[in-house]
């Protein structure tokens, strides 16, 4: 693999302006799906664990 | 079909999709995502920027599959009342309206270079950019009113008439012949030569099992929220009861 191949192909023969982008949008929006589910995921896991624990508290204290 | 309504035995199901969904998604875009942007050669009239189709018609895909997927399970909710419908419409729609975004740009930046233009007012575009206000229009409705339950009953209803754009979208091409270039995936045979099916099926296979695999992820979420809203409830109702005893 030589420089100039790797241009050549960077260069997507001439439209790198167009092919470039797509493919960037695309691997963006599905991260940021991922991203966005993982995060909600993760918050609420956190939050059912939280008030499991505070009820089973309670169960023992009364 | 009705046993799936009962959430422990869909997500028993769902939980055992997810690694296989996961695994082939990461596989196709590994084999697929060389030979869309490298192997596969250029198109004789559309040179390099034939390499956007790749991601334009697997996101299409998708906002079609998701849309019908949100529809389907919407009137499920509606005539039976499932909530496991009602959870996998919602986990649903905002990936399709991800995938509609993201049909309608890289369209644009395919647009731009072959036509000569970002946008046209054409069917196809048109009921796509309808497409996306209707998943815009079913997200709002889901969270517009106070009782959630009457929200995703107006959500899923505005999902089933909205379905009537699906075939709209389909045909267009076929109806209104203007700057959209009609299906290259036929019943009868394809119209592309088979250096571009193979990266596009391999892409589409990816884009699809990704959504199914996420969709795994979101339900479980769904079902963590509804959880702690009932877990609220309860609470709410033992503080209640508790307090005249003060």
């Amino acid at each position: 693999m030589t420089v100039e191949s790797i241009l050549k192909f960077l260069d997507m023969g001439g439209y790198a302006a167009w092919v470039w982008p797509a493919y960037g949008l695309a691997t963006a929006a599905l991260s940021g799906i991922l991203f966005f589910t993982l995060r909600d995921l993760k918050t609420r896991r956190h939050e059912f664990e939280t008030l499991r624990d505070a009820r089973r508290g309670e169960g023992s204290s009364s | 079909m009705h046993r799936f309504a009962n959430p422990t035995q869909f997500m028993r199901i769902a939980d055992a999709v997810y690694p296989w969904a996961a695994g082939l998604s990461l596989i196709l875009f590994l084999a697929g995502l060389p030979i869309a942007l490298v192997t596969s050669p250029p198109d004789y009239q559309q040179g390099e920027t034939v390499r956007i189709m790749y991601v334009h018609v697997s996101s299409a895909w998708l906002m079609m599959m998701v849309y019908g997927i949100v529809a389907a399970n919407s009137a499920a909710f509606l005539v039976w009342r499932h909530p496991m419908a009602n959870l996998v419409a919602k986990a649903s729609a905002p990936m399709g309206a991800v995938f509609t975004a993201l049909a309608l740009i890289t369209g644009m930046l395919w647009g731009q270079p072959m036509w000569g233009t970002f946008w046209v007012w054409d069917g196809r575009l048109t009921s796509t950019l309808i497409l996306f206000f209707l998943y815009l229009g079913y997200l709002a409705l889901g969270d517009a009113f106070e009782d959630s339950e009457r929200g995703d009953k107006a959500a899923a209803i505005l999902a089933l008439v909205g379905s009537v754009n699906l075939p709209i979208i389909h045909f267009s091409v076929e109806w209104w012949n203007t700057l959209h270039q009609p299906s290259i995936i036929k019943m009868d045979g394809m119209t592309v030569d088979k250096s571009l099916l193979l990266p596009l099926f391999l892409m589409m296979g990816a884009f699809t099992s990704y959504y199914v695999a996420v969709l795994v992820l979101r339900l479980r979420s769904e079902l963590l929220a509804a959880k702690i809203r009932n877990a609220r409830m309860s609470q709410v109702a033992v503080n209640q009861a508790a307090q005249p005893a003060e």
